[in-house]
């Protein structure tokens, strides 16, 4: 037998005495994870550590001379008007969060439980809601249900002989709606996998004490996903304090100032990033607090009943009340992605979009003007892709490197990697960006305008989506694939070169893709930081709805949709039909 | 010539001492198994001859070189071993023949040395019609076969395997681990075994080193381990036992009214008098309905059968010596029926008994 083996190197003793080598002989033996492990924790430091730093540091400062100063903050709460955007986030933030868990609960028990029909198609809706730039619905709605011009209150009008508009858009309630509208897929996520968690044998067991279906639903499965509509009201809550794009679209119409308008403003000639830094700290802090205190809220045992093993489950027979269920999710699916999209892509085609279909009002004129007599429509376009696909390359490379050191617990201390890498998921991006322009925008680096302070943003803000992403991916494939291969004869770069890396591929594509679409319309990090030539698509968007025409503005809306689809075709073709919509 | 050797070996984590101290040391070509309960240290001992563990104290010496040290451990891939793992780890992205060939290539053969020996070792494991399949579309004895294939294609200089059989159903256990050493008297590869299966132990082992709480409680033949175990621990996990307190008293043995010769339990025995713990396996018992005459050196007894359980291939009785406190496991063949309360006579057999430690 050993007489074939000699191909392999023979064993040397070189182990003995190695110890009497000292440091030398140490060093040889430091394994380029080290390295690689010194590397992460720069870019980290870069990406996460820094701006954040920055941020605190410069809410402290005078402007110019730098001198501690607790002027900021008097300045930032000094005014009525600013204190009031804070009171009207917090509440915008409740009133988006809870008419989402209205929306889409009822949803999400009847796809998952009961005999509902078009379950295909809701899933299309939540699907369709949620791929949707959040942004686009808002632009749909001003077409929609603007006081005087809208759509749906034209219709209203001639319909009714009413004075009044139906429902105006440019209100409280208007812009709560919208933001529901974009936000209730994550409701739907969150509570029909609870609910797929429950064994019919939970209900039957309240049955069988005498409970109809009603009351046990109310009594049982819903008290036992709780912690799923609860979690879910707290990130769309989240989302919505954070939220620039609809506020921005349709709040600033209506005269309605929130926190993230508010910082826009300090943003304003003369910029004022010291005011802006020390007004942005409640949002953080409300952020971190709120993610915080549902952690240790969640780690409570008694929540994490539902985790029995399934057991059997069956729809829930409604008979006639699944129409009605039925309905509920069409006129979702009405609101959320037929109508406003439907409008939209009309106006899109429109010489004048007021002037409804027809076909002397129909004209290409809109998108003629886009691709071919805009200065920064095809620039714009170029400049989203390849900022989001740097991004996307960046963010999932670091966190697969973090995963890997951090589960094969191959440094000391690898956890704090992986908390760095997880730590901009409680940083709000309009937040992230504040700090990103205080730290790099001025000198030493002066990344103000360039490329490079947009994609380092993006790389930043979406680190965490990449990092839940590639542990999960990790954690799937057995450490003992690779020492299969390292026992063979293979050193650890080719081992995971040709055994782990293979068996990933699918999983940290699923990662890459979502990055990359989730950043192709970041909207409220790059309106802060770009420059006259680095305008992405999202915030040239909310260019064109400043300078108010509505056609080429619903044009450049169609094209934005137009790549959004074709890059989540790819994504469900290459990766599975759900892949945006897993939960890690 | 010693093959492999683990000197003074030891791994602790923090204060935990996981693995204390073992001495094991493999012939050329010899096949042990290391046997122990579960969480006992026997994984990491063996990740520790793999290089996947750096140890904390001792080392393991290769034909003489010495190959893991605290402080220096030469990495896996150069230690010409080869090694099966739990969960198989066989390659999903890979086709069978991909897997078996993947240490071939490594080892920069040509393509048709690499492509026969693929061919030949698949045939070897009964394999060589499912060389184009992906192991998902294998069953799990299968997969069991890939991964035999894959470590011993190479031809390591050592073997290891850590519970590879523990997978797969009762039957097919059975039918690989006879597999597992018919392919070790065709190639003869050093090999270690881990396992927590005494009858996998026994199937397949030259020799057996039974652990216990992270040490080597002894190493030898799978008869010897049975017939002349030297600790409780050993005389307890391997087959069934009765242990006694007994008296060594002027080279006498004896426990409650049996007394015999020392030089029968073991002729090297000397001296003091002292007490002593006796291995008495339960068929080494003879059972009788009727005072047997006794041949010399076989002390008898009157007992009382306190309970019986009949397990298909033996009685199991528990008896009483008359005027005695213990209770011994007896067992007897199916047709040797007594009752619950019956007197019988006992016949002690001094060779077939061990002192333990
Ligand atoms: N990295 C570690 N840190 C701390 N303790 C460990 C570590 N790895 C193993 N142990 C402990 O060492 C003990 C022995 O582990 P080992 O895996 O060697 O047992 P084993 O004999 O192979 O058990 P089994 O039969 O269950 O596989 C266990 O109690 C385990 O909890
Ligand atoms: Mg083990």
């Amino acid at each position: 037998m050993p007489d074939t083996a000699a191909s392999l190197p023979e064993p040397v003793g070189e182990a003995r005495g190695t110890d009497r080598l000292g440091l030398l002989g140490r060093l040889r033996h430091v394994e380029p994870v080290a390295l690689v492990w010194l590397l992460l924790i720069v870019a980290l430091l870069f990406l996460v550590v820094a701006p954040l730093a920055k941020l605190f540091a410069v809410s402290f400062e005078t402007q110019g001379t730098g001198e501690f100063t607790l002027s900021n903050y008097v300045t930032a709460y000094g005014r009525a008007r600013y204190v009031d955007a804070l009171v009207n986030s917090l509440t915008l933030g409740l009133a988006s969060a809870a008419l989402s868990v209205a929306l889409a609960v009822p949803m999400a028990w009847a796809v998952s439980r009961t005999d509902m029909p078009g379950k295909g198609l809701t899933w299309g809706v939540v699907m369709g809601a949620f791929v949707m730039p959040p942004y686009l619905g808002a632009v749909g709605w001003m077409l929609l249900a603007g006081p005087n011009s809208g759509a749906a209150n034209r219709f209203w009008r001639w319909a009714t002989g009413a004075e009044g508009p139906l429902f105006n858009i440019f209100s409280f309630e208007g812009l709560a709606l919208v933001i529901a509208l974009h936000s209730f897929p994550l409701v739907f996520i969150f509570v029909k996998a609870a609910l797929d968690l429950i064994s019919s044998e939970m209900e039957d067991a309240a049955n069988i004490l005498g409970a109809g279906t009603w009351t046990a639903m109310r009594k049982v499965s819903l008290p036992l996903v709780w912690p799923a509509i609860l979690g879910a009201f707290v990130v769309v809550f989240l989302e919505t304090i954070a939220l620039f794009g609809t506020p921005a679209l349709i709040g600033i119409p209506a005269r309605i100032n929130v926190v993230t308008t508010q910082l826009w403003q300090f943003f304003e000639y003369p910029v004022r990033v010291e005011v802006a830094a020390a007004y942005a700290m409640p949002l953080l802090l409300i952020t971190v607090g709120m993610i915080v205190a549902q952690k240790l809220l969640l780690a409570r045992k008694g929540f994490v009943s539902q985790t029995g093993k399934g057991g059997e489950r069956r729809p829930i027979k409604l008979g006639p009340w699944r129409w009605l269920l039925f309905a509920w999710c069409a006129l979702v699916g009405l609101l959320s992605v037929v109508m406003p999209l439907g409008i939209l892509v009309q106006a899109s085609f429109a010489k004048a979009w007021g002037r409804g279909i027809s076909l002397d009002n129909f004209t290409l004129r809109n998108y003629q003007h886009l691709i071919f007599e805009h200065e920064m429509a095809l620039t714009s376009i170029w400049n989203t892709i390849w900022f989001s696909a740097s991004a996307a390359t960046m963010a999932v490379l670091i966190a697969l490197l973090v995963a890997y050191i951090v589960q094969r617990r191959l440094v000391p201390f690898g956890d704090a990697l992986g908390f760095l890498a997880m730590a901009p998921f409680v940083i709000p991006g309009i937040v992230m960006a504040i700090g990103f322009y205080a730290a790099y925008a001025s000198p030493p680096l002066a990344l103000y305008g360039t490329a490079a302070i947009i994609i380092f943003a993006f790389t930043a803000r979406f680190l965490p989506i990449a990092y839940a992403n590639s542990a999960a991916a990790v954690r799937t494939v057995h450490p003992e694939m690779e020492e299969a291969a390292r026992i063979l004869g293979s050193g650890r770069l080719h081992a995971i070169v040709h055994v782990t890396a293979p068996l990933l591929k699918k999983a940290l594509l699923g990662g890459w893709l979502i990055v990359f679409i989730v950043a192709t319309r970041e909207l409220s990090a790059a309106i802060f930081l770009v420059g006259p030539r680095t305008r992405t698509m999202s915030v040239l968007l909310y260019d064109l709805s400043e300078a108010g025409n509505f056609e080429v503005l619903a044009a450049f809306g169609g094209l934005l949709l137009l790549i959004t689809l074709v890059l989540v075709g790819i994504g469900m073709k290459l990766v599975g039909r759900d892949f945006m919509l897993r939960r890690n | 010539m010693s093959h492999l050797s683990l000197r003074g070996l030891t791994k602790a984590y923090g204060k935990m001492v996981i693995v204390d101290h073992i001495n094991l040391t493999l012939n050329e070509g010899e096949f042990v198994s290391l046997l122990g309960p579960s969480g006992c240290g026997k994984t990491t001992t063996l990740r520790m001859i793999a290089g996947f563990i750096e140890p904390t104290d001792g080392t393991v010496e290769m034909g003489g070189k010495v190959i893991s040290m605290p402080g220096s451990v030469m990495p896996p891939e150069r230690r010409q071993m080869s090694m099966i793992f739990q969960s198989y780890a066989i390659w999903p992205n890979m086709t069978v023949a991909e897997n078996v060939g993947f240490g071939l290539k490594l080892r920069k053969l040509p393509a048709a040395e690499v492509q026969r020996r693929i061919a030949e070792i698949l045939e070897v494991v009964q394999m060589g019609h499912l060389a184009g399949r992906y192991p998902a579309e294998l069953s799990g004895g299968q997969q069991q076969r890939v991964a035999l294939a894959r470590a011993i294609v190479v031809k390591p200089a050592v073997l290891l395997l850590d519970e590879p059989l523990s997978n797969l159903d009762a039957n097919l256990r059975e039918e690989m681990r006879f597999e597992i050493r018919r392919l070790h008297n065709e190639f003869r590869i050093t090999t270690v075994y881990v396992t927590h299966d005494q009858a996998e132990a026994m199937a397949t082992s030259d020799r057996i080193a039974v652990m216990h709480a992270g040490r080597i409680e002894q190493v030898d033949a799978p008869h010897l381990l049975y017939t002349r175990p030297k600790t409780r621990f050993v005389a307890g996990f391997i087959g069934r036992t009765n242990l006694l307190e007994a008296k060594l008293e002027a080279g006498e043995i004896g426990f409650d009214g049996v007394a015999f010769q020392a030089g029968q339990v073991d002729a090297s025995l000397n001296g003091a008098n002292r007490s002593v713990l006796l291995s008495v396996r339960p068929q080494s018992i003879g059972l009788h309905r009727t005072q047997p005459a006794g041949a010399t050196g076989r002390p008898v007894v009157p007992g009382t059968v306190t309970q019986r359980v009949f397990l298909g291939e033996t009685w199991d009785y528990l008896i009483q010596p008359r005027g005695s406190g213990i209770k011994l496991r007896v067992t007897a063949p199916p047709l040797q029926v007594h009752e619950v309360g019956e007197a019988v006579w006992l016949e002690f057999d001094p060779r077939q008994m061990a002192l333990v430690e």
